[in-house]
Formats: C-alpha cells, sequence, structure tokens
C-alpha cells in the first residue's frame, strides 16, 4: 500500500514527533449510509497535528466524496500553478457502487489525496484544508451545497468567465482563430510530453487491469479444474482415486492463492498506475490555468495600450473625458499587474512542481513495481511449491 | 513505508525459493531415469493384468515428470471401434497450432515438437513387453492433387494426400521401411472396415471429417491439423497389437496406388437397395445370409431385418414378457454404469482442463502485453527526459517490462506442457467412445439373437398351426404341405442364423471378459 506520511518542511525529516511540526491525516471505516438511490458511502477523518492554526492535537470527522470534491475544487481556485493531488473517479456502474473491492480502492484513493494535500509545503497551509478537517457536518454541507452547480464561481469570476468568452467571440470575428499562446519552447516541449505520458500511462493501466482480471480467471479456472478431478477420482478406486482428489485439492488452494493475488495486484500495482494517470490529467488543468492566465494577461495588455492611446488623444483635445479615462486607465494597469502576477506565479510553481512531481513519481513507482514483483515472485513460489509437494503423493501411486 | 524487517525478510525468502527452483530443474535427468524404469516394470505388470484403464494412467511415467503420461492403448488389450465415432479435437488444440512470435517460436517449437511428430512415448516402444517389435508411422508432406475421373467442372476437384511413411522390423510386412499417398477418404475406408472385422473389440476411434472446419479455417491450418491427427490416429492403431497385424492394415500401408478396399457407401444408396431387396423378403424368401447376421442391422442393407430387430426391442421395453435370452451379467452391467459415470467425469474434466489451458494463455498474453507497454513507456520517458528521476524511472520500468516479457514465454512454455499433458483427458474421451461402442456392439449382438429366437418362435407355431390344418384333410393339402416345407426350409435357415449370431454374441462376451477380468 503507498501511504504518503506528512512531513512539514519538506527539506527536512522529523527528528522528535513532539517537537517538530506534523500534520498526519487517515481516511478509515467506510459506512454505508442512506437507501435506494440516496444512498452514500461515509469515511471518518481522523486528523493528528501540532499545527497552531488548529483546535486541537486531534480530531475526528465524517466526510463523503463530494466532500472531497468541494476540498479539491476549493483547491483548485485559489493554488493555480499547483498540481492539486488527484481524486479518484465518481462512480461508475450502479451495481459496482458498493462493492467491497471498489469500496475499498476509492477508501485508499482518498486517504493518499488528502496526505498528498497535508504534505505539501503550500497546500498543508490552506484554510479550506483546515475546514475540511474540521468543520462539523452540517456547516460541511452547507458548503457542499453552496458550491454546487455551475453557480460555483463567485460574481467577480462571473464576470470574467463572460469576458473571457467575448474577447474569444471577437478574436474569432475579428480572424484570430487560435488563442493566444505561449511561445516558450521548454514549456512547448513539457506540454507534449505530458499529453504523450497519459497515453502511454493509460495503456499500461488498460493492461494492468487486464492482467488483474486474468488472475481472476486463473483462479477460477483451477477451482473448477480442481472440483473436477476430484469428482473424477470419485469414480476410481484407491490409490489413483486417492491421486486425483489430491491433485484436485492441491489445484482449489492454489485457486485461493490466485485470488488474493489478483486483489494484491489490484491495489498494489494497478491503483497506483491508474493514480499516475490521473495526476496527469491535473497536471492538464493547470495547464488550462496558465495558458487562461496568460491570455487575460495578453489581453489586459492590449486593451492597456489601446487605453493608453485613447488617453493621449484625449488629453490632446482637452476633453473633460480625460479624469473618467485616466481613472480607467489607472485601474486597468493594476488589473494588467495583477494579471501579470498571476501568469508568473502560476510560471514559478509549475517550475518546482513539476520536479517535485517527477521525483514523487520515480518513488511511486519504484514501491510499485518493487511490490508487483513481490507479489508475482511470491505467487510463482507458492505454485511450484504446491505442485512439487504433490509429487511424492503421485509417485507412490505410480509404483 | 512497510515494515522494512519484514520486507526484507520476505524478500530473503523469496530469493532462497529462487535457488530450489532452479535446483529443481536440474534434478529432471535424473527423474527421467527413474521414471523409464519404473515405466518399463510397469509395462511388464500390465501385461500379466490387462486392466483396462486403471493401472495405465498412474504406471507409465514416460516423461521426464512422472505425473501423467500418455497411456498405451496396446495395454488395455482389444480396443474396439464404432464406425459412428468421432471426437472433437479439443478446442485447445489451437494451442500447440497457433503460430508463436519469432523469437519464443524456436523456445517453443524445440519443446513441442517432441510431443507433436517424434513423440517420445513413441520411441519408448509402447508395444507389450513380450516382444521388441515395432510400427512407427509418420504423416507427412501433404499435397494437393486432381480428381482425373470424370470431372464435369474444368479444374475438376481437388484433394490432399499425406505421405504416410512406415518403419518396421515385423516380418509379416515383408519390408522395414516403405511410404504410400493417402487421401483422408481412405482413412474413412480403413476405419470403416476395421470395424467391421474387429466388432466388439476397442478399436481407437479415427478422426473427425470436421466437414465446417475445412470451408471455415485457413487451408494450411486445417491441412496441419489433420496431419497430425491422422498420425496420431494410425499410431494408435499400430500401437493395437492386435489390428496391427491386421490385413487391412497392411494393405492400407503398403499398397501402392489407389486402396485396394471395398469402400464404405452412403445411406443413401444403402436404404436404396435395401428398399430395392424387401419386395423379396416380403414375399417369403427371407434367408438372412449368416456372414451378415455377424454385423449390426443398422449399417446394413436389410430393412427387413432392421424393422425386426426395432420391433424386437420395443417389446424388450414395453412388452410385459421377458425375452428368451438376456443380458444377464449383472457385473457387466454394473461396469456399464461405472463406465458411463467416468466418462461424464472424464467429458467434465476435460473441458476443465480445456479451460484451464484457454486462462493460462490469457495470462501469458496479457502479461506480454503488459511488458510491451512498459517499454514503450520507459523510451518515452528517456527520450523525453527532463530530469534525473525520470531516467531513474525508466530503468525500473524497463526492468519489470523485461520481467514481465519474460514471464509471458514461461507462461507459454507452461500451457505447451499442460496441453500435453492435460490431452490424457481427451485421449482418454476417445477410448470411452471406443468402449461405447463396443457394448453397443454387445447390445446389438443380443437384440439380433433375441430377435431370431422370436422369429423362430412364430415360425415354430406357423408350422404347428398349419401342421394340425393340415393334418384334418385326409391325404394332404397339396398347397399347405408346400408351404409347410417351406417354413420347415425358413426355419432350418433361421435355426443357423440363430446359432451364428449366438456364437457372434458370446465371442463379443468373451472378449469383454478378457478386458474386464482382473
Amino acid at each position: 500500500m503507498i501511504t504518503v506520511r506528512s512531513v512539514s518542511g519538506s527539506s527536512q525529516s522529523p527528528r522528535s514527533p513532539s517537537s517538530q511540526p506534523f500534520l498526519s491525516v487517515s481516511v478509515t471505516d467506510p459506512v454505508k449510509l442512506g437507501n435506494g438511490v440516496q444512498a452514500y458511502i461515509s469515511y471518518r477523518v481522523i486528523t493528528k497535528t501540532n499545527f497552531p492554526e488548529y483546535q486541537g492535537p486531534e480530531k475526528i470527522v465524517i466526510r463523503r466524496y463530494s466532500d472531497f470534491v468541494w476540498l479539491r475544487d476549493r483547491l483548485f481556485e485559489k493554488y493555480k500553478g499547483i498540481f492539486i493531488p488527484p481524486l479518484p473517479e465518481k462512480s461508475a456502474v450502479e451495481k459496482f457502487r458498493f462493492s467491497a473491492e471498489f469500496i475499498e480502492m476509492r477508501r485508499q484513493a482518498l486517504d493518499i489525496f488528502v496526505n498528498r494535500i497535508a504534505s505539501h509545503q503550500e497546500l498543508q497551509q490552506s484554510e479550506d484544508l483546515r475546514t475540511f478537517l474540521q468543520a462539523d457536518e452540517e456547516m460541511m454541507e452547507r458548503l457542499r451545497s453552496h458550491e454546487t452547480g455551475i453557480f460555483k464561481k463567485k460574481p467577480a469570476d462571473l464576470m470574467q468567465i463572460f469576458k473571457d468568452v467575448q474577447s474569444r467571440v471577437s478574436d474569432v470575428v475579428l480572424g484570430k482563430e487560435k488563442p493566444v499562446e505561449e511561445s516558450n519552447p521548454e514549456y512547448e516541449k513539457l506540454k507534449n510530453y505530458v499529453f504523450e505520458l497519459e497515453n502511454h500511462l493509460a495503456e499500461a493501466q488498460k493492461h494492468a487491469y487486464r492482467l488483474v482480471k486474468r488472475h481472476r480467471e486463473l483462479g477460477q479456472s483451477l477451482s473448477d479444474f480442481g472440483k473436477a478431478a476430484k469428482l473424477l477420482g470419485a469414480c476410481e478406486g484407491n490409490a489413483l482415486g486417492k491421486a486425483f482428489s489430491e491433485l484436485g485439492a492441491k489445484s482449489e488452494t492454489l485457486s485461493i492463492k490466485l485470488q488474493k493475488e489478483a486483489h494484491q495486484l489490484l491495489m498494489s500495482f494497478e491503483e497506483p498506475l491508474k493514480d499516475y494517470v490521473r495526476a496527469v490529467q491535473s497536471i492538464k488543468a493547470t495547464i488550462a490555468e496558465r495558458a487562461n492566465a496568460f491570455r487575460q494577461q495578453c489581453e489586459l495588455a492590449e486593451t492597456i495600450k489601446l487605453k493608453e492611446i485613447n488617453l493621449d488623444k484625449l488629453m490632446l483635445t482637452r476633453s473633460d473625458k480625460v479624469g473618467e479615462a485616466e481613472i480607467e486607465y489607472k485601474e486597468l494597469k493594476a488589473a494588467s499587474e495583477e494579471a501579470t502576477n498571476r501568469f508568473e506565479t502560476i510560471v514559478r510553481l509549475m517550475n518546482e512542481e513539476i520536479v517535485r512531481f517527477q521525483e514523487q513519481k520515480t518513488v511511486d513507482m519504484g514501491i510499485a513495481f518493487h511490490e508487483f514483483a513481490k507479489g508475482q515472485a511470491r505467487l510463482a513460489n507458492g505454485i511450484a511449491d504446491a505442485w512439487r509437494s504433490l509429487l511424492p503423493k503421485l509417485e507412490v501411486c505410480s509404483s | 513505508m512497510m515494515g522494512s524487517e519484514n520486507q526484507g525478510f520476505e524478500e530473503a525468502h523469496l530469493y532462497a525459493s529462487k535457488e530450489e527452483m532452479e535446483n529443481l530443474v536440474l534434478d529432471e535427468p535424473l527423474n527421467d531415469n527413474k521414471s523409464h524404469s519404473n515405466y518399463r516394470s510397469a509395462l511388464s505388470s500390465l501385461a500379466d493384468t490387462h486392466h483396462p484403464l486403471s493401472p495405465p494412467v498412474a504406471a507409465t511415467p514416460a516423461d521426464s515428470d512422472p505425473l501423467l503420461a500418455p497411456p498405451s492403448y496396446s495395454d488395455f488389450g482389444n480396443p474396439s471401434i464404432h464406425d459412428n465415432s468421432y471426437l472433437d479435437p479439443p478446442s485447445y488444440a489451437d494451442v500447440t497450432f497457433s503460430p508463436f512470435d519469432g523469437d519464443t517460436g524456436n523456445d517453443i517449437n524445440g519443446i513441442e515438437s517432441p510431443s507433436k511428430s517424434s513423440d517420445n512415448s513413441g520411441s519408448l516402444s509402447r508395444s507389450p513387453s513380450s516382444s521388441s517389435e515395432y510400427i512407427k508411422i509418420t504423416v507427412s508432406n501433404p499435397q494437393k492433387e486432381q480428381e482425373t475421373s470424370n470431372s464435369l467442372v474444368p479444374g475438376g476437384n481437388t484433394y490432399v494426400t499425406y505421405l504416410i511413411t512406415t518403419r518396421t522390423n515385423i516380418p509379416e510386412f515383408g519390408a522395414s521401411e516403405f511410404s504410400v499417398r493417402r487421401r483422408f477418404r481412405d482413412i474413412v475406408t480403413l476405419s470403416d472396415r476395421l470395424a467391421e472385422s474387429y466388432r466388439g473389440y476397442f478399436v481407437p476411434p479415427r478422426p473427425d471429417k470436421n466437414v465446417v472446419e475445412s470451408q471455415v479455417m485457413q487451408k494450411q491450418e486445417f491441412v496441419e491439423q489433420r496431419r497430425v491427427a491422422l498420425e496420431k490416429y494410425l499410431r494408435r492403431l499400430a500401437d493395437h497389437p492386435v489390428i496391427r497385424k491386421s490385413d487391412e492394415l497392411k494393405v492400407f500401408l503398403q499398397v501402392q496406388g489407389k486402396l485396394p478396399l471395398p469402400t464404405s457407401t452412403d445411406v443413401a444408396s444403402r436404404m436404396l437397395d435395401g428398399a430395392a431387396k424387401l419386395p423379396k423378403q416380403l414375399f417369403g424368401e427371407s434367408a438372412v445370409a449368416p456372414h451378415e447376421i455377424v454385423q449390426p442391422a443398422k449399417g446394413g442393407r436389410d430393412l427387413l431385418r432392421l424393422f425386426k430387430e426395432l420391433r424386437q426391442s420395443m417389446a424388450n421395453d414395453w412388452g410385459g414378457s421377458k425375452p428368451p435370452v438376456v443380458e444377464e451379467d449383472k457385473e457387466f452391467l454394473e461396469r456399464k454404469e461405472k463406465m458411463h459415470e467416468l466418462e461424464q467425469q472424464l467429458s467434465n474434466a476435460s473441458q476443465q482442463a480445456e479451460s484451464l489451458v484457454k486462462a493460462q494463455q490469457d495470462m501469458g498474453e496479457t502479461m506480454g502485453e503488459l511488458g510491451l507497454a512498459f517499454i514503450k513507456l520507459t523510451k518515452f520517458e528517456n527520450e523525453e527526459a527532463m530530469f534525473n528521476s525520470q531516467r531513474v524511472r525508466a530503468a525500473d520500468m524497463k526492468g519489470l517490462a523485461t520481467a514481465a516479457v519474460k514471464a509471458s514465454r514461461f507462461y507459454r512454455e507452461l500451457n505447451a506442457q499442460t496441453v500435453k499433458h492435460l490431452d490424457t483427458f481427451h485421449e482418454y474421451l476417445g477410448l470411452m467412445l471406443s468402449v461405447n461402442g463396443a457394448f453397443s456392439d454387445r447390445s446389438s449382438a443380443l437384440l439380433t439373437v433375441q430377435t431370431l429366437i422370436s422369429e423362430l418362435d412364430s415360425l415354430h407355431s406357423r408350422a404347428e398351426k398349419l401342421e394340425s390344418a393340415s393334418s384334418k384333410i385326409f391325404g394332404g393339402d397339396k398347397s399347405r404341405i408346400h408351404k409347410l416345407e417351406e417354413l420347415k426350409e425358413t426355419i432350418r435357415v433361421t435355426e443357423d442364423a440363430k446359432n451364428v449370431a449366438i456364437r457372434e454374441y458370446e465371442r463379443i462376451k468373451g472378449l469383454m471378459l478378457d478386458d474386464d477380468g482382473i
């Protein structure tokens, strides 16, 4: 299992837990609540910390999936440029939604999600995180329902959306088909890398999932075969019959081993790969944000230029509109600076994030591969041992 | 991140087991010698026991792995054939035929070919311990040939012939090595003639005609599949201690040119022939030739006989009274029940074996695909690397990919072995068919006896009636006397036929006693 325990101040390793600041979270105890279509799973989220901003050393709250989504969305809004840890997908097929396996996979993914936030230097300071970890259930519900629907964004952001649409439309009208993009070759390379990486990873994950299925199928075959061998042994007598039932019993034992390994494979290998894919998708979202920020910056720069020209014109003609125009100009200047700041922050953060991401992924994958190899070796040994132990029993029969 | 002590311990354990595994491989040659001696001694004890099924499965470890080995039919005594016999080759036979990747092909072929053509067990001589006689048959070199005579269609009818090479030291063959070209139709003829000549024996079933498959499959694949099946069949015939000396087989293997065995006629023409004879039979000249009595009514031309036996069998099932002769051997009936149960379980086990093989095949394939996907990823990360962490990851991935591809190859090897060994189930199923054939030979022989006895009874009572009727007329009734004489003649012939039928039935019973008795 991959667990990411938080360490605050990433360059320092904790010496004694009590003196170093720490924030540790676990997501446990999935419980099904509600009935019928409205049924959902709730999780217990346990926080242990000595951060001063927190209410106490330990806090337990009950959260559901949509609360996690709320947290992710808030972080995404506030911390543009940072790769927000990915969430497991919304539930798939209805029937599967409450299967023990699905619930366990989701719980593990949610646990990793929160812990990644808690161990990220910037994200761990987030107020929304504190709310998520500490607020009581009613408050959480209020916040959650407030944020749902298309009115997720605040009014100011809504205006921005309209402005974006407006400018995009004018671009098209004016014949500018492509939105303005950075012309940074290194960044281009990164973007291409991210997009291609997603494809490769998705394929690997697909095969990993199929491999899990194959393990299950093989397990089932061995079980059926074992039963058939036993029945066949019942037809024969004495030594031969006994040999067959030994064979059948061994086969059934191996079937159990295979089912176990299938589960292991799913949790320790396939899930991490899926998590990797999700992480890359999160990066894509950040890339989109950066593009947005860049465009805003460009447009504002354009607009300012026009306004400057206009202002000069007005000043020359000594129009009484000069005052107004000057105020507008100042506002625009401020907005432009803000946009530039935002963009540059994103760039800076992304550069840091990409390094962190690559290192983290190497570690994660290393663990996943190790688990995979271990599991397969264990399985192969188990199978070899089982059959080997059968040989002497059969030789007795054949002499 | 995880309990490091546990991790270290478990891994140490894994590495240790790896050594064990390698040692196991090294041991195999030793097992080989051991198993050979087991085999020989098992075989000599078998010649005494004649137990049809039990010992061979356990007692013939012909391969290096003493788990299971293909059974020797010769040890069963006298297999019999049924002309309706068919057995679909197991669907996992495709596993053996499917083309492998070029680089693994050699590995697999190196392991498979023993089971495919040269056949370890063949060279170990399956013949009974009594002599060092051997017959080794190979089927090879399929060629397309043209139907020469009466082809209305230009370009005519083409068919495939196979080269059948025999090596033997049996004196009756007159030569030690010879070849002949035969087509599949010839095999059908051979098998039908053997069925007639060796009624009551466990004769191995011939390969299926596979009419559908021949249209649907790729020509090359189909021909290859058939070649293998033919080789297997002919080898089984050669292993059978009685059949290997048969004229039919000799002629088949040696005589050049057209196969000089009478061909089987199809059902339609048989029925037509039978219909032509029927009026004569109904009008009194119902002489049943003794040589036909020894064959079941079903495959023949004598419709009248067919009807009579059918009536008799219905009387057996539904009639109130017991038929004159019954299957009294309780032991036989018990054994028949057991055989039926065994057949069912064998069929079930064979099916499960098939799905096991498929599951293993799938596993190997997916493992290989996973490996390939990671190799692509490795290349990608290496090409696009901007950070050292990426290179490290790429190296890890490469390790995983290589291992996965290797594992995939091992699964393929495993499967090839599994197919080889589990094929035994399938062969036993084929044997079951022969056994069933022998059983039904016995039943049909019995039915013939019963029918003839019933007929004799009714003929006798008719004769009595005629006698008493004609004795009432002084001096006799010319026409009645004539009829009486005819009837007496019929009775005599039928009496002969009855005796032949009884002898045949007893013969078949005797064969089974030989087989089943311990």
